[in-house]
């Protein structure tokens, strides 16, 4: 019998399937892997970008359904900031270590044209520290808490009716480096047809522009229907509030007008709770999306120390080179040692001598 | 749609705590239903980030497993047929058996047998990895070494993998589980097993078993174990320790926790064949005086293994091996690098070689106080074993002002 590729197992020559003549009873298997991770808790990571007073952090609170203190920011900052906080949620037995980081600032400076730089580079500080605790001679990745950012919500002002220069900038530099899923901020100032042409507008502009967004998986059957479904809503309408209403003899989450109330939980209101549904469902998928572009971005960095990675003829190959694919598995490719240039990281180094650590790894291949 | 239940009772679907004790766990079915999302108008607390898990069992068991597991000991106590036993499938065709002449000037071997098994949805690529000449010959001075180095080797290899560019497909070959055979017809360890643990126990979960124990009556059985354990404890051998309970499980399980690591090493038959006992078919070793049973708990602890090593402990032997055994190999691997490495700079610079060609980075030379203090700073870091340095050094690799012989090419920018 033919070995059959298991889902990620690579063809091994000589591999053998044998049938099982009763319950061993490994399917435990998956049970176990999960019993350690929850007892140490998930990691999760969101970063919002938008304008001040777009409603990053209302918009926060009723996706997770706790009011985060935060106090509003003032206009008038020279510079775009991040602010990250760090939160821990627990819901049945599962612990959730939430980081939610949000732009200061954003789109209040006149000259907007470094706006997107500091997001970029906070990025990919995160990526650089992870990198650097991979690279230690003694590290603790198991027990690391990652900071990488899993998801962006891009926060799309209603008043434009149409994506703004600096949007197309700003995603433009950020879809091969996170998961970005576009939502239209302060939705309840749109009515339901302007909001349908809006976001027609917004999805043919990403589009033409080849922006990458975050589209939801569809190939895993439990949630292709509803991640398909969800799709044509892109981008989400939300709304948010820290304040709760009594509505009949409820608290509920809403926003409360001389013409009516908004309900943030009320799916024909605004698309706050698909948003919520999304995330939730595909939390682990953003994760996995997360761990591939961490892995470009290392085989940037590595590629920019000097490193590239040797097919058998002895020819130095590049990553985007597609002769690669051919010698995966086995032989390994071996790191070929150049001439060397190479740059320090301008980071303050937790390890004492990161020049020798790389120069190790260099040598390790030699 | 189910009502949606309060956020404290939202109840996980799995058995946390059980994983599998012989009966099937609550969603082994391979695919867990997931856990409809009601609508949450009247809803105040749930968010729904508690499927996490579901998501993550759903992935891993696309992706498959794997295990690797070595068996070592001596020839005809019984390895194959144990591994056979306990995957209840025939690894081993067309086995040669070599006689006594042919084995004198056996060498230890290393062979692997890497076999797709799948159960429930569940695929596990499972590799053997069998020693066979071991302690065979005449003089077996280290006939370890072939097996250390074997080890080592699938460190080494997923080293070179992991520090790779290109890291979708790597292939982890490294030994998670070594089973020891123990021969029952002495009176405990001998020099060899001693040799043999003592050499291993730092780069793989060892786990000593006690072989073809229905030759030992109950009473044996006892004190063979104790004067193991005895000796495993005096000589200093580090074998596979079982995590602790958590302080929620219940009563039941951990009073079964505490009977298995009262157990070891574990007194094991195998047995390749089905014999018919008291109307069922069981496998078993058919004797004039009786019939041993393989699976029976008051035979031998065959149970006990299976479920240590398949039901309940598998993943946490990876885990150890991953980020104890693989860890250590990887530090020393590093701190043997940095001596070279060091050493060759300073060798290079009293060769004067042109510094465009050198194969390592270019920076200026470091005086032999600095080497070794350099060399001193890494061991210690090494040795202390603690993740923040005590005060980073910005410029020790960029010493003030180079000596007035030849001045060093600048550093790079």
């Amino acid at each position: 019998m033919a070995a059959s590729d298991a889902g990620g197992h690579p063809q091994n020559v000589g591999c053998r399937t044998l049938s099982l003549s009763a319950h061993v009873g490994f399917d435990s298997l998956p049970d176990q892997l999960i019993r350690k991770s929850i007892k140490h808790g998930f990691c999760f990571n969101v970063l919002c970008i938008g304008e001040t007073g777009i409603g990053k952090s209302a918009l926060m609170s009723s996706l997770f359904n706790t009011n985060f203190e935060d106090s509003p920011s003032t206009h008038f900052l020279s510079s775009v900031r991040l602010r990250a906080q760090s939160y821990e949620l627990q819901e049945g037995n599962v612990l959730l270590k939430l980081t939610i980081v949000k732009t200061v600032g954003f789109g209040d400076q006149v000259n907007k044209a470094d706006s997107y730089q500091p997001i970029v580079d906070y990025i990919d500080a995160q990526f650089e520290a992870y990198l650097e605790e991979e690279l230690k001679v003694i590290r603790s990745l198991f027990s690391y808490h990652d900071t990488r950012i899993h998801v962006c919500l891009y926060f799309i002002s209603p008043a434009c009716r149409s994506l703004k220069t600096i949007d197309l900038l700003t995603m433009r530099n950020l879809d091969r480096k996170v998961n970005i899923i576009p939502v239209i901020g302060k939705a309840d100032s749109i009515s339901k047809n302007e909001l349908q042409e809006f976001k027609k507008k917004i999805m043919s502009e990403l589009v033409s522009n080849g922006i990458r967004i975050y589209q939801f998986p569809t190939d895993d059957e439990t949630v292709s229907e509803i991640n398909t479904i969800t799709n044509d809503y892109l981008p989400f309408a939300v709304v948010g509030s820290m304040e709760k209403v009594k509505i009949g003899n409820k608290m509920v989450r809403a926003r409360q007008y001389p013409w009516g109330i908004v309900k943030v939980e009320n799916e024909n209101h605004c698309d706050t709770i698909k948003l919520r549904r999304m995330l939730c469902t595909n939390m682990e998928d953003l994760r996995e999306k997360t761990r591939a572009y961490y892995e470009s971005y290392r085989c940037c960095r590595l590629e920019k120390l000097g490193c590239r990675d040797i097919g058998p003829e002895n020819k130095s190959i590049s990553s985007a080179d597609p002769l690669r694919h051919r010698f995966s598995p086995l032989p390994a490719p071996c790191l070929d040692i150049p001439k060397l240039r190479y740059r320090r990281s301008h980071r303050p180094n937790r390890n004492q001598h990161p020049s020798l650590d790389r120069a190790i790894i260099r040598h390790l291949h030699k | 749609m189910a009502s949606c239940p309060g956020a404290p009772t939202l109840g996980i679907p799995f058995g946390v705590g059980r994983g599998g004790q012989g009966e099937a766990p609550q969603w082994a079915g391979g695919v867990p239903v997931p856990r409809p999302l009601c609508p949450l108008q009247d809803d105040k607390e749930y968010v729904g980030f508690a499927t996490l898990p579901n998501q993550v069992h759903r992935k891993s068991v696309k992706k498959g497993f794997d295990f690797t597991l070595m068996v070592a000991g001596e020839s005809g106590l019984g390895k194959s047929t144990l591994v056979n036993s306990l995957f209840l499938t025939d690894m081993y065709r067309d086995r040669k058996l070599l006689n006594a002449e042919e084995r004198i000037t056996q060498t230890v071997e290393i062979t692997k047998h890497v076999v797709d098994i799948e159960e429930k949805g569940v695929k596990l690529r499972l590799t053997i990895v069998d020693t066979p000449g071991f302690g065979d010959a005449v003089n077996n001075t280290e006939c370890w070494k072939p097996v250390a180095d074997y080890i080592d080797q699938q460190f080494e290899q997923y080293f070179r993998d992991e520090s790779g560019l290109n890291r979708k497909n790597i292939q982890d070959n490294r030994v998670h589980c070594c089973i020891y055979f123990i021969s029952p017809f002495g009176h405990g360890l001998r020099p060899l097993d001693v040799e043999f643990m003592r050499a291993l126990h730092q780069r793989v979960n060892i786990v000593p078993v006690l072989a073809k124990a229905d030759t030992l009556t109950p009473a044996e059985v006892e004190r063979m174990k104790n004067k193991i354990r005895e000796e495993i404890d005096h000589y200093g051998i580090r074998i596979y320790q079982f995590p602790e309970c958590d302080s929620d499980e219940d009563e039941e399980f951990k009073l079964q926790d505490q009977a298995l690591k009262e157990s070891i090493p574990f007194a094991v038959i195998g047995s390749n064949t089905v014999v018919e006992a008291k109307g069922r078919r069981v496998r078993g070793r058919l004797y004039p005086w009786g019939i041993v049973e393989v699976e029976n708990p008051s035979h031998c602890d065959f149970v006990k293994l299976r479920t240590m090593l398949v039901r309940t402990h598998m993943q946490d032997l990876k885990d150890v091996t991953r980020e104890t055994h693989y860890e250590n190999y990887r530090t020393q691997c590093i701190q043997s690098m940095t001596r070279m490495v060091v050493k060759e700079r300073n060798r290079n610079k009293l060769t004067r070689e042109s510094g465009t060609d050198f194969p390592i980075p270019v920076i200026p030379p470091v005086p032999d106080v600095e080497t070794e203090k350099l060399i001193r700073e890494k061991d210690e870091e090494v040795s202390v074993g603690q993740p923040e340095p005590p005060d980073p050094r910005p410029h020790s690799l960029h010493p003030p002002p180079p000596p007035p012989p030849p001045p060093p090419p600048p550093p790079p920018p």
